[in-house]
């Protein structure tokens, strides 16, 4: 896990689930083909209604037209981020568009371990209403060393919730290398 | 302990788990389909390697139904994916579409092959696996990471969920389904209400129920956040899993001194027919507050609201009536569909009544309760607003950004059906009781 996570925060509401993460007719494309996988990238968060898509004035798109990725290594949200449907593909697309962490007030129980045992995002839960403290496009500098959020924009600091129990896998980047360091798979 | 907390406990080799437990338990089953079985399936072989073997060919089911009746050449291909890799690993629980093999709805599908047993652990890479919990068994949405990884080892780690009690005294009015009950509830307890817990049904409104009915009722505990919806077996439930397998199971019961997160009760005869406004399955009212909003197309399928008594109570709406705007009707399987020729409602059999009411049928899929490809039958692809049986009202959900699906019981879909208006069932229920 790097030490020090900077970059531009894209901001979202309450209750985005996997559905505007992404929306379910992307679910073909094969990930282990580079060409096609990309596509997850340029579809993420393609769901979220255009008045809740980057917040405070909405109508952001998270990958700008013509582009393969987003200019946001960090998404902001409010309470029950991913919920819905089981696709792994939602934290995937997500890692594949750009962003390192989630900062959410709590998350839904699938995507927030699929997040993890895939090694694809930080899963930071926050107590504070970050969604109305943050605003699309401000530069924000995450320290997981001392679980601490820092909104460049404003010089504001926020607490974030240890990981806990699930700080070694995300650390060892996923289920599978984590297992594998504990002796877990079978030969 | 409760019955989650035993069936954990027993995979987990363990005589005692409290909530809270973090332990590695031994999966009796692992489902998968078209959507997240390629990717699970290229996890596998990264991990495992190439000419790596699943851990058990008889644990692993792949019931292809989500992207069946499309052009989507993706779509098509994924599903090749799972035929070679079934070749492959000498798979014997492959419903292949196109051929005499192809069941449908995966939930319904593990219903109907007796794979939903008492006291076993299933994980299934959709959210909706929950839904196998109507058999007093534990079944768990999981990604494709962790689905590869049960596919190699045959185990998973899992947090042992707090359990709630939802608790329906009273035998259900005629009118009421058991998705007016789980919506009730849903309304109730938030979208987030039972986050990383466990959802226990139990009293008499739910031992009335149909098994079909119970899986409804489980199916939707994920629209609330839960990890897994439990209804005891009983003498219901032998039955019908008699009826499928001899496969072995153990039925658990709740220890009087079980602890609850929480208990919540529920008078039957209090509940009304309930709809779930846009865009959260958690937005529900009764029915009748919502006789203002049109509608232009009423859906019944999925999962949720697809299974035959499902369609058998909306034909008892639909007998002798026509409807007034589209009504899409999507059988979940192969053998509901099948049913359609075989059940009737006052001599009439339910495709009669269905084509004779001028609603479309469909082939056994997953269909449009997700939007999927554009081509998609039923699907949302405009401004539609639509009543449905299924289970999420998410934007976007069944096709387009544009459209608004709103939730309810099969009784209050063919209700609305033959209004064009969101209608409460008993305008149509009461009159056509005094006729039978």
């Amino acid at each position: 896990m790097e030490n020090m996570i900077q970059g531009r925060a894209y901001v979202l509401g309450n209750d985005v689930d996997t559905d505007q993460i992404i929306p379910a007719e992307h679910l073909v494309y094969n990930m282990d083909d580079p060409k096609e996988r990309r596509l997850y990238g340029i579809y993420a968060l393609s769901g979220v209604p255009e008045d809740e898509a980057g917040l405070p004035s909405g109508k952001v798109p998270f990958v700008p037209k013509n582009s393969e990725s987003a200019p946001y290594k960090i998404v902001i949200a409010g309470k029950n981020f991913g919920c819905g449907s089981s696709r792994e593909h939602a934290p995937a697309a997500l890692h594949i568009a750009g962003v390192h962490v989630v900062i959410a007030n709590s998350y839904a129980r699938i995507f927030y371990r699929n997040a993890v045992d895939g090694g694809f995002l930080i899963p930071y839960e926050s107590q504070d209403n970050l969604s109305a403290e943050i605003r699309t496009g401000d530069q924000v500098t995450i320290r997981p060393d001392i679980n601490i959020l820092k909104n460049d924009s404003t010089g504001k600091s926020y607490a974030l919730k240890p990981l806990g129990e699930v700080a070694d896998i995300v650390r060892t980047g996923g289920l599978f290398l984590f297992a594998k360091q504990n002796n877990l798979m079978p030969k | 302990m409760t019955i989650t907390e035993k069936i954990l406990a027993r995979h987990a080799g363990k005589s005692h788990v409290r909530a809270g437990d973090n332990i590695w338990i031994e999966v009796d089953v692992l489902m998968t389909h078209d959507v997240c079985g390629p990717p699970t399936i290229g996890i596998f072989r990264k991990q495992f390697g190439r000419n790596a073997k699943v851990w058990d060919p008889k644990k692993v089911v792949i019931i292809p139904d989500h992207y069946i009746f499309t052009s989507d050449t993706h779509a098509q291909r994924n599903i090749q994916v799972l035929r070679e890799f079934a070749k492959e690993q000498h798979l014997p629980h492959f419903y292949d579409p196109g051929t005499e093999t192809y069941k449908g709805v995966c939930h319904v599908s593990l219903a109907e092959e007796g794979f939903n047993l008492p006291g076993t652990v299933l994980f299934g890479t959709d959210s909706h696996t929950c839904t196998s919990g109507a058999f007093g068994m534990f079944g768990t949405g999981i990604g494709n990471t962790d689905a590869a990884f049960v596919m190699g080892t045959g185990k998973l780690w899992v947090k042992v969920p707090e359990t709630m009690k939802f608790v329906i005294e009273g035998e259900l009015p005629n009118y009421l389904m058991a998705k007016d009950i789980i919506l009730k509830i849903i309304s109730d307890i938030g979208v987030d209400g039972a986050t990383y817990k466990s959802m226990d049904f139990d009293g008499e409104g739910v031992f009335s129920l149909s098994m079909e009915e119970r899986m409804t009722l489980c199916n939707m505990v994920i629209e609330a956040g839960g990890k897994n919806g439990v209804i005891q077996a009983d003498d219901k439930t032998e039955a019908f899993v008699r009826s499928r397998t001899d496969r072995s199971y153990e039925i658990y019961q709740n220890d009087a001194d079980a602890a609850y997160a929480s208990i919540h009760i529920y008078q039957a005869s209090k509940l009304e027919p309930m709809v779930a406004k846009p865009f959260l399955p958690s937005n529900g009212v009764p029915a009748h507050t919502l006789s203002h909003v049109k509608v232009n197309q009423c859906y019944i399928g999925s999962c949720t609201g697809g299974k035959i008594t499902d369609f058998i109570a909306a034909a008892q709406i639909l007998h002798g009536q026509e409807v007034q705007v589209t009504t899409v009707i999507v059988p979940a399987t192969v053998e509901v569909n099948a049913k359609f020729d075989q059940e009737k409602v006052d001599g009439k059999t339910l495709r009669d009544i269905f084509t004779e009411a001028g609603a479309v049928i469909g082939d056994p899929s997953c269909a449009a309760c997700l939007g999927g490809p554009q081509d998609t039958f039923g699907r949302l692809n405009h401004d539609e607003i639509c009543i449905s049986t299924t289970n999420r009202n998410f934007p976007g959900r069944m096709g387009s950004k544009n459209s608004q699906t709103y939730l309810a019981s099969p009784y209050t879909v063919a209700a609305s059906a033959l209004t064009g208006t969101i209608t409460d069932p008993r305008e149509y229920l009461n009159t056509s009781s005094s006729s039978e």
